[in-house]
């Protein structure tokens, strides 16, 4: 049996974006909408344990949250009229129960909150704790636990954030038009930093961690079914769901990291393969192509080496086209860096160095142990040997990490 | 985690006859769709009547047997599943109560992941486990 304090965190979590998304309409006030169903939190973890838990706690938490505020509704007028002293007609006339008005879109309502959490007024840092907070249902603790900061910490950055809003006067709505595309970008980077958050964390490290990239993906589901039409978003399920499903491979016994191709593909959970290729699917539907956006074209990425069985069937060449999309989309050396590679997988090393080479005096790359240990695999490929180990040397003095110093110092050894 | 709720067979299921469950299916899909939007569902099927289903029974030596449907024993036949991701086990019974049964029992069961075995089993065979994943991976 769950304890009663169990149940009202499941509860809460199923319910919570919901009962705060409707307080948020009615209220027009996303700050005051989380105080409100806070406060019917603290009162379900005071009677259920002793009443029960309510046959539909749902409506239970949200007729509670709604007297509050009534309630406070109530006080505000109240005081207002006693300053006007004009209290005793108006109270008679009107109550201002009549101006509040629940309405049933509720899924209208979540979809409003979720754009709010990630307006652009907010930090990143702003938008993840509040997404995490408003839509995914954690707690304070728990957001502070996963980005390993004091719980005092993040709930200033949640205080803050909530104050940035509502000095922004960030209408509760979801954009339209030209807007609507710029604010999807924000929403999708959001969920993706919460996915990445948890992905680049090694294992050994606190759990919640790990749980990041599930919930990074319960909230992209959450937004492909609120809207459902928009290609980039089954995209992003799809690139977090084909990258989830080697998170049981990319591990080894001694919590060594293994790279792509050198992972045990029987461990990659098949079940987020397929789910996250019907997504990829999906996108391409609606979007007519691959390279339709961002999110579709890494999610193409990650699926040409789900669908391939061993490394050695990966097509290669279908991945130095995608990158090369991307790479025209958003340009970027790192990106220009992984079509190196690929190319160098289709068409041999000497193709690959090639590209490698027009990326030697970029500036954001300086300093990258990336861009030497590529060119000294290549390079090693090729039969140069000692221009090899000089790259992996150079590569190894670069990076910051002991582990990946000792493989690329290995690897020069192995050159000599 | 993943848990794999296991709805039960019934007796109309069995017949095939959906077409006075109208108004279940309806209420069904409304639940479908919650779950969807709540972006917990990572799959859910009904199941066909057993009279299209095959037992095989193994023998102690190993050798086995083809038994045809139906089966009788409609009470304790599998009609439908879902595999939900969620937080604990207490959300999944919360999401469950939810849903739109009546006088049937569903169980939830979490799905292991091979962490569950290691410690458990030997090195060889958790390995062998991989390479046969790997196999149906093809």
């Amino acid at each position: 049996m769950a304890s009663p304090s169990q149940t009202v965190e499941a509860v809460w979590r199923i319910e919570s974006a919901r009962l705060i998304a409707g307080l948020a309409r009615t209220t027009g006030d996303v700050g005051l909408a989380e105080d409100l169903a806070q406060d019917a939190l603290v009162a379900a973890l005071e009677q259920w344990p002793s009443s029960g838990v309510p046959g539909n706690p749902g409506a239970w938490l949200t007729t509670v949250a709604r007297r509050r505020y009534i309630d406070g509704v109530r006080r505000q007028v109240g005081f207002e009229q006693r300053v006007a002293g004009i209290g005793r007609e108006l109270a008679e006339a009107e109550s201002p129960m009549d101006e509040i008005e629940f309405d049933a879109h509720v899924e209208d309502d979540v979809l409003r909150l979720i754009f709010t959490a990630c307006h652009p007024a907010l930090s990143r840092d702003a938008r993840v704790a509040l997404t995490l907070k408003l839509v995914g249902g954690l707690s304070t603790e728990q957001i502070a636990r996963a980005f390993l900061v004091s719980t005092p910490t993040m709930a200033a950055r949640v205080t803050r954030a909530k104050k940035a809003l509502a000095d922004a006067r960030v209408p509760f709505e979801v954009p339209v038009g030209a807007e609507l595309a710029a604010r999807l970008a924000s929403v999708l980077e959001v969920v993706y930093l919460i996915f990445n958050e948890g992905y680049a964390a090694s294992s050994g490290e606190s759990w919640i961690r790990a749980e990041l990239c599930e919930e990074a993906m319960r909230l992209g589901r959450m937004l492909a079914a609120l809207a459902p039409g928009e290609p980039e978003v089954h995209g992003l399920v799809a690139l977090m769901e084909t990258q989830a499903s080697r998170i049981p491979a990319r591990t080894g016994r001694d919590g060594e990291l293994i790279t792509l191709l050198d992972q045990d593909r029987g461990r990659w959970n098949r079940l987020l393969i397929t789910h996250g290729l019907a997504a990829l699917a999906r996108a391409v539907e609606l979007s007519g192509s691959e390279f339709s956006g961002p999110y579709v074209i890494q999610a193409a990425l990650a699926a040409c080496h789900a669908r391939a069985p061993v490394a050695a069937d990966t097509d290669w060449i279908r991945i130095s086209t995608l990158y090369g999309v991307l790479g025209q989309l958003t340009p970027s050396p790192v990106v220009e860096l992984n079509r190196a590679v690929a190319v160098s997988m289709a068409d041999g090393p000497a193709a690959g160095l090639a590209i490698v080479a027009g990326l030697a005096d970029e500036p954001a790359l300086r300093g990258y142990h990336l861009l030497s240990s590529v060119r000294g695999d290549l390079l090693e490929r090729l039969g140069k040997r000692e221009e090899a180990r000089a790259e992996f040397e150079r590569a190894a003095a670069m990076t910051g990490n002991a582990r990946e110093r000792a493989h690329l110092l290995a690897r020069a050894a192995a050159c000599s | 985690m993943r848990v794999m709720v296991l709805v039960k067979a019934t007796e109309d299921s069995e017949r095939g006859n959906y077409a006075d469950h109208a108004d279940e299916f309806e209420a069904m899909g409304k639940y479908n769709e919650e779950l969807l939007k709540a972006g917990i569902m990572l799959a859910g099927e009904g199941l066909t009547p057993s009279v299209e289903g095959k037992r095989l029974e193994f023998g102690a030596d190993g050798g086995s047997r083809v038994i045809d449907g139906p089966f009788a024993e409609t009470k304790e036949l599998v009609g439908g599943f879902w595999i939900w991701q969620v937080s604990s086990m207490a959300e999944a019974v919360e999401w469950l109560k939810r849903a739109p049964f009546k006088a049937t029992t569903v169980e939830l069961r979490r799905i292991s992941e091979l962490a569950d075995f290691e410690g458990q089993l030997p090195q060889e065979v958790l390995d062998a486990e991989r390479r046969q994943r790997e196999q149906s991976a093809k």
